[in-house]
C-alpha cells in the first residue's frame, strides 16, 4: 500500500533508491546531499534496505564504484552536490562514453568562490555536455517519482545512459512536505530487474572501454548521441506509464501552465517554479495572459516540444539559476536556440536569478515580466540580474 | 610451485607491448595462476594505451579500461557487486602502473584497501610514465633521469621523494602484501596465488623493468630483473599476518654500481651520487632485515 509521509527531498531519494532495489551504494559527504547518503545508511543499518554501501574517499571515486558494481551486474546510486560534481567531472564523461545505465541524485548547489553552500543549479549545468541525462524537479514528490523513472529510462536498453536527477538544494533537499511512498510491489512492476551490456563476466569476457580510431570514435560518439536523443520520447512514455501506475506524472519533458493560449512565457527549471505559477496567476489576474514552461529534461533539450508551446508567445522570461559566463543562462541559450529559424521570435528577458541560495519572490519575477512586456522587437534581448537595478 | 606447475592455458596474446617488456610477462603470468575467472581493472598505461586500441585485444579474460585516478573504486565496487551477487569464484584484479597508484591513484587505492573487499591489486612497477615517454613518477628511482627530470634531481640522490608502496600498503594494516620480480617466476607466481587466496585485499608491488625506458637491450630484461635484487634496489618481501619476512635472499649480492652501469636512466650519476645510494640501499637492507620476524 502507498505510504504518506513528511518528506525532505533528500529523504524522498533515498526511499527511492529503497523501492528500486539498488544492490550498491557508493558515496561521499557533501552539502545538501549529505542527508541521502545518511538516510541510505540508515536504511541499510535497520535492513530495510539490502545493499552493499560503500564509504568512498571521494566524489571521484562514489562514481568509480558505481560503474564498477555495474559492470559485475548490479543496479548503482549515488549522489551528490556542487564541488563534488565537479570533482566526479571525469566520471559523468566516463559513465556516458561508456554507456552505464547509473542513476545520480544531485543536490543542487552553487560552486565557489565565494564560498556557498546554498542552492544553485550552476553545478550540473556545468556538466551539461558530460553526455548524461538531466532531469530537474519540482517538488519532493517528484523528487522521489522521477529517481524511479531515472532508473527505468538510463536501464532501457535503447538508451543506456547515466541519468541525473537534480533537485534544489535546500529549497527542495531540505525542505519537508506530504511525499506519498509508492507501493514496493508497484514498483516493482513498473520496474523490471536492473539488465545492462557492459558487465565484467568471465563466461562472456569482453574489453571494455577500449582505445578507438577517429573513424570509431566518432562511429561511437553518433550511437551515444541517438540513444541519449531517443531518451527524449522515452522519459515522456516512462512519465506517462509512471501516471497510469501511481496517479501522478510530470508531463514528460516539460511541465507546463497555463501556455496555450499565452502571450507571455516564463520558462524555468526545478523548485521554483512555483513562485512562477504563482506569478504567472498573479499576471492573469492583472489582464496579461501569462504562462510557465518548466523545462524538466535539460539533455536531452526538448526542443521540439518547446517551439510548440512557445510558438504563439509574444515575449519570453527566462530565469536561470546558472550562468555561462560571457554568454548568458544557459536554459536561455538553449531555448534561443530551439527557436532559432522559427520566424517571430519573441523577445527574451534572460533573468539571472537565485544564485548562491538567493530566495526568488513572485513580485521580483512579475517586474521582469513587465520588462519582458515592454520590448516588442523580435529577437531583442536583455539579460538583468537579480538585486541589480537594469539599465 | 614449480615451473613445470605453470599452466599452459595462455590469457593474454597478440600483445602491441615492445620486446622484452616484463610488464606484459608478469599479466601474463599472474593471469596463468589465476585463471579465466578472472576480470582484471586496468587503468592508463603499457597494458591500457599501447594493448587496447581496437581492434587490437589481448586480453582473453574481462577487461575494463578504468579512468587513471579510480583503480581502486572501481576494485571496490566490482567486489561489492560480486559480493552481492554471491559470485565467490571470480578474481578482481588491478593491473595499475606506478603513476596509477602511487600518484594519481594513490586516494583511491589507499580507501580501497580499508575497504576490506576481497580483491588483488597488482602494481606493475616500471618506475616511470613509460607508455607516455618516461616521465617521472614518485617511484622513479633516486638517480634515474627521466623526461621530466632535471639534473639537480640526479646531483644528491636521495630517497626523500620516493614513496614506498610496500611499507604504504602495510600502513593500512593490508592481509596480504608483497614486493616481486618476474624474474623470479617462482617466488612471484607463489605470492599471487597466495594473494588469489586472500580473503580481502591484497597487493602485489612487481618490479617490471622496461627496456626503452630504461636503456637496456631488449634480450636483457630478466637480467636486469635479477641484478635489482641483488643489487639491494628490488628486495624481494612479503607481508602477511602482520609479520613481515623476506622471501628470496640472493645467493651473491652485487653493488648498485652495477645495476646503474646496465641503464641509460643513470647515465647523469656522478660517483659521489652512485657512493650515495650505495650508503642508502645498505640502510634499507639493514633496516628491512630488522623488521622482518625473528622466526625467519
Amino acid at each position: 500500500m502507498p505510504e504518506k509521509k513528511f518528506l525532505t527531498g533528500n529523504s524522498a531519494v533515498a526511499y527511492a533508491v529503497k523501492l528500486a532495489k539498488v544492490g550498491v551504494i557508493a558515496v561521499y559527504p557533501i552539502t545538501p546531499q549529505t542527508p541521502i547518503a545518511e538516510k541510505l545508511a540508515n536504511l541499510v543499518s535497520t535492513g530495510e534496505v539490502r545493499a552493499e554501501y560503500l564509504r568512498v574517499e571521494s566524489e571521484h571515486s562514489a562514481l568509480a564504484a558505481c560503474l564498477g558494481s555495474a559492470m559485475a551486474g548490479m543496479r548503482s546510486f549515488t549522489a551528490t552536490s556542487s564541488h563534488g560534481l565537479a570533482y566526479m567531472h571525469e566520471m559523468l564523461t566516463y559513465a556516458a562514453g561508456g554507456r552505464f545505465p547509473l542513476v545520480l541524485a544531485i543536490a543542487n548547489r552553487s560552486i565557489g568562490p565565494p564560498w556557498s553552500i546554498w542552492g544553485e543549479q550552476q553545478d550540473s549545468i556545468q556538466q551539461r555536455d558530460t553526455g548524461c541525462i538531466q532531469l530537474y524537479v519540482e517538488t519532493a514528490q517528484e523528487a522521489l517519482d522521477t529517481t524511479i523513472q531515472a532508473f527505468k529510462i538510463a536501464e532501457d536498453p535503447r538508451v543506456l545512459t547515466p541519468v541525473m536527477v537534480c533537485l534544489d538544494g535546500f529549497h527542495l533537499s531540505h525542505a519537508e512536505e506530504g511525499v506519498e511512498i509508492p507501493d514496493a510491489g508497484d514498483v516493482e512492476r513498473f520496474l523490471p530487474p536492473f539488465r545492462t551490456s557492459a558487465t565484467l563476466d568471465p563466461d562472456n569476457p569482453m574489453t571494455l572501454a577500449v582505445g578507438a580510431s577517429g573513424e570509431q570514435y566518432t562511429l561511437w560518439r553518433s550511437e551515444q548521441q541517438t540513444a541519449i536523443r531517443e531518451a527524449g520520447s522515452i522519459i515522456s512514455d516512462v512519465d506517462e506509464e509512471f501516471g497510469q501506475v501511481f496517479g501522478r506524472k510530470y508531463g514528460g519533458l516539460v511541465d507546463a501552465y497555463r501556455c496555450d493560449d499565452a502571450d507571455l512565457i516564463i520558462a524555468i527549471m526545478g523548485s521554483f517554479a512555483g513562485v512562477a505559477r504563482d506569478t504567472v496567476d498573479s499576471l492573469r489576474q492583472k489582464g496579461v495572459k501569462a504562462g510557465m514552461l518548466r523545462v524538466r529534461a535539460f539533455r536531452p533539450f526538448p526542443n521540439q516540444v518547446i517551439r510548440q508551446h512557445l510558438a504563439n508567445a509574444r515575449h519570453l522570461v527566462v530565469i536561470d539559476r546558472d550562468l555561462s559566463y560571457g554568454n548568458e543562462g544557459a536554459l536561455c541559450s538553449e531555448i534561443r536556440g530551439a527557436l532559432y529559424g522559427q520566424g517571430n521570435v519573441p523577445p527574451i528577458v534572460n533573468f539571472i536569478a537565485g544564485l548562491g541560495g538567493a530566495d526568488l519572490l513572485a513580485d521580483e519575477i512579475e517586474s521582469v515580466a513587465q520588462e519582458a512586456i515592454q520590448m516588442t522587437r523580435p529577437e531583442e534581448r536583455k539579460t538583468v540580474f537579480q538585486f541589480l537595478e537594469n539599465k | 610451485m614449480k615451473i613445470k606447475d605453470i599452466p599452459r592455458e595462455e590469457h593474454i596474446s597478440n600483445s602491441l607491448s615492445c620486446a622484452g617488456c616484463s610488464e606484459l610477462l608478469a599479466v601474463r603470468l599472474a593471469l596463468k595462476v589465476l585463471g579465466k575467472r578472472t576480470v582484471a581493472i586496468v587503468p592508463a598505461g603499457c597494458m591500457s594505451t599501447v594493448n587496447c586500441y581496437w581492434p587490437q585485444i589481448p586480453f582473453k579474460t574481462p577487461m575494463f579500461v578504468s579512468p587513471f585516478a579510480a583503480t581502486g573504486a572501481i576494485l571496490q565496487g566490482v567486489s561489492a557487486g560480486f559480493h552481492y551477487r554471491g559470485v565467490t569464484d571470480v578474481n578482481v584484479l588491478a593491473i595499475a602502473g606506478d603513476g596509477g597508484t602511487a600518484d594519481i591513484g594513490m586516494a583511491s587505492f589507499s580507501q580501497a584497501i580499508i575497504s576490506g573487499r576481497k580483491f588483488i591489486y597488482m602494481c606493475v612497477d616500471n618506475e616511470a610514465y613509460m607508455n607516455t615517454g618516461g616521465q617521472w613518477s614518485s617511484t622513479t628511482p633516486p638517480g634515474a633521469l627521466t623526461t621530466t627530470s632535471t639534473l639537480a634531481d640526479v646531483a644528491e640522490p636521495s630517497l626523500s621523494n620516493h614513496k614506498d608502496l610496500l611499507a604504504i600498503a602495510i600502513a593500512h594494516r593490508i592481509p596480504y602484501a608483497a614486493t616481486a620480480s618476474p624474474s623470479y617466476p617462482l617466488d612471484y607466481l607463489e605470492k599471487v596465488r597466495k594473494a588469489a587466496a586472500t580473503n580481502g585485499p591484497s597487493f602485489l608491488h612487481v618490479l617490471t623493468p622496461c627496456p626503452p625506458g630504461w636503456g637496456f637491450p631488449s634480450e636483457k630484461t630478466i637480467e636486469i630483473g635479477r641484478l635489482a635484487v641483488e643489487s639491494g634496489m628490488w628486495p624481494l618481501c612479503e607481508y602477511q599476518d602482520g609479520q613481515l619476512r623476506i622471501t628470496h635472499v640472493p645467493r651473491q649480492t652485487r653493488p648498485v654500481a652495477e645495476y646503474f652501469q646496465s641503464q641509460r636512466r643513470f647515465r647523469k650519476l656522478r660517483p659521489e651520487g652512485i657512493a650515495q645510494l650505495q650508503k642508502i640501499v645498505d640502510a634499507r637492507q639493514e633496516a628491512l632485515e630488522k623488521m622482518v620476524s625473528p622466526r625467519d
